[in-house]
């Protein structure tokens, strides 16, 4: 137990930038993951075409692959802002597609009849599409949304492996130190991202709740 | 349903949608070709020194030697090995959890389900290296553990779903005949529930296959630890040709995969789940339905 509190500011530097590569990498992977996701629900073939195969490529690729890629073939590629930045570029590529396609469901997840009874009460596109499918759309959105944010969290101790200091990096960092206690550093380190992931789920599920009475 | 969001578009608005995708496509295509250019272009490092493009047949020659195309293989073969043996123990552990989490017994049910969450919110890399610690097992068995004990937790919850989206009167019928609660989960619900979730399942079964990749980190020599070792050897200059490669073997292994459960899927979908799949399943011995009747009777009354 005393590694874990002697090295409780290691662990904390290490679940302050888990929290800062949680924040910036979904930040970016919700903007790029509603571009795809519009390209994909587009009526320009070509934008679909692009999308669905930016889709299947990314979805396919193991995460390790595309953090190894940005770790060290970017900086070969005389592309280097620091690993931080690079792990982050990682993260956002991987996790677009899979924001993207819970977009998209949620977006098929209204019933058509909704878009045609707005359309037949003579309500235009915009109106159709502002009063009556995204504010259904959003709300199933929600919790598979924050399944993928889940994942996320989880998926950051990858980019430890990477150069990147965050909550894994410590638990090697510490468990190099002090071999003699790995299990009490396992738990501790686990709290941590517990602490992150099952307070998402817990979102998640109330969020679940009020939209299965709203339905 | 983007169809009904807007007028059916005339003549003049499809000729417009139809100029805009054909332009649209060009721009994406230009951009790829210039990418592929830029990437072929020789750069000059901070030093002053030219390097030769990335599709220079001096970064590409390794790959006529035999014994480099063998490595991969034999990277590729581990990852599915892994693979393979993971996905064995998940089912089973998912079964296992799976009984755990809808066992009618406190004592079985509350840790079961503490168990899970614990297994579900932490990241497999962690477990990976603690398994690889605490065990001192090699890396290939660290990694095999992590896998199948979080893709058993994750179909584990599938299939406690799938039972749990059963009819209640599946259970009830089947204690009314006398089965035992053990045997009603067995042989009532869980092959129910299994076919309704398999798709599910083959889904995380391919998944588990991406995170065998997992094992890089640990040291396990799968595909793409073959490609940096050689990378090693051969030198610098071959690693985005060997990146490029074990990306390609990846793609081909995951995209086949993922194809294949999209059929299993949609094959099992057809057959209307549920009730119907079960009694069409051949029964297990071919007799006579009369010598198989007396012989249910008798079973069940010699039971208490």
């Amino acid at each position: 137990m005393d590694a874990v509190i002697e090295n409780l500011p290691v662990f904390l530097e290490g679940f302050k930038n888990t929290l800062g590569l949680l924040l910036l990498s979904g930040t970016g992977a919700l903007v790029l993951g509603i571009i795809i996701a519009a390209m994909r629900i587009s009526p320009v073939a070509s934008l679909r075409g692009f999308a669905t195969v930016y889709t299947e490529i990314v979805r396919n690729t193991p995460l390790t692959l595309v953090l190894f890629f940005c770790a060290f073939i970017l900086p070969y590629l005389q592309f280097s802002p620091g690993y931080f930045v690079l792990a982050m570029i990682g993260l956002t590529v991987y996790t677009s597609p899979f924001v993207a396609e819970a977009l998209r469901s949620g977006v098929n997840g209204v019933h058509v009849g909704q878009a045609e009874a707005a359309r037949s009460v003579g309500l235009t596109f915009t109106q159709t599409l502002s009063f009556v499918v995204m504010p259904q759309a959003v709300r199933m959105v929600v919790p598979p949304l924050i399944n993928v944010f889940i994942a996320l969290t989880k998926n950051t101790s990858v980019a430890g492996a990477f150069f990147v200091f965050e909550l894994f990096g410590a638990a090697r960092k510490v468990t190099n130190d002090r071999g003699d206690q790995v299990l009490a550093i396992l738990l501790a380190v686990a709290a941590f991202y517990l602490l992150v992931t099952i307070s998402l789920g817990l979102i998640a599920a109330r969020v679940e709740k009020k939209v299965a009475v709203l339905r | 349903m983007t169809s009904v969001l807007y007028d059916a578009p005339g003549p003049k608005a499809i000729l417009r949608s139809r100029i805009f995708s054909v332009v649209t496509a060009l721009l994406i295509a230009a951009g790829l070709v210039w990418l592929i250019l830029a990437l072929g272009a020789p750069k000059t490092s901070a030093n002053g020194a030219v390097q030769p493009g990335l599709w220079d047949p001096t970064r590409w020659d390794v790959f006529s030697d035999r014994e480099v195309w063998r490595t991969l293989g034999r990277g590729a073969l581990n990852t599915l090995r892994m693979a393979g043996v993971a996905a064995v123990f998940a089912l089973l552990l998912g079964v296992l959890f799976s009984f755990g989490r809808v066992s009618d017994t406190k004592w079985i049910r509350i840790p079961t389900t503490v168990v899970l969450e614990f297994v579900r919110g932490m990241p497999v890399l962690l477990m990976m290296l603690f398994i690889l610690l605490v065990f001192s097992t090699g890396s290939f068995w660290a990694g095999v553990a992590a896998l199948s004990v979080y893709n058993g937790a994750i179909i584990g919850e599938a299939l406690r779903a799938g039972i749990k989206s059963l009819p209640r009167g599946q259970r009830e019928a089947g204690l009314a005949i006398g089965l035992t609660p053990v045997a009603t989960r067995l042989r009532i619900e869980f092959p129910q529930a299994f076919r309704q979730m398999l798709p599910i399942i083959i889904a995380q079964l391919v998944v588990l296959l991406k995170d065998t990749s997992l094992a890089f980190v640990v040291g396990y020599e799968e595909l793409l630890r073959s490609g940096t070792s050689m990378t090693n050897f051969f030198g610098s200059r071959y690693s985005f040709s060997f990146f490029l490669v074990v990306l390609a073997i990846y793609l081909t292994m995951n995209l086949l995969l993922s194809w294949l459960a999209r059929v299993i899927a949609r094959r099992t979908g057809s057959k209307s789940g549920g009730v119907t799949t079960e009694t069409k399943a051949p029964p297990e011995k071919p007799l006579d339905p009369e010598l198989v009747y007396p012989a249910a009777l008798g079973n069940q009354m010699g039971k208490p």
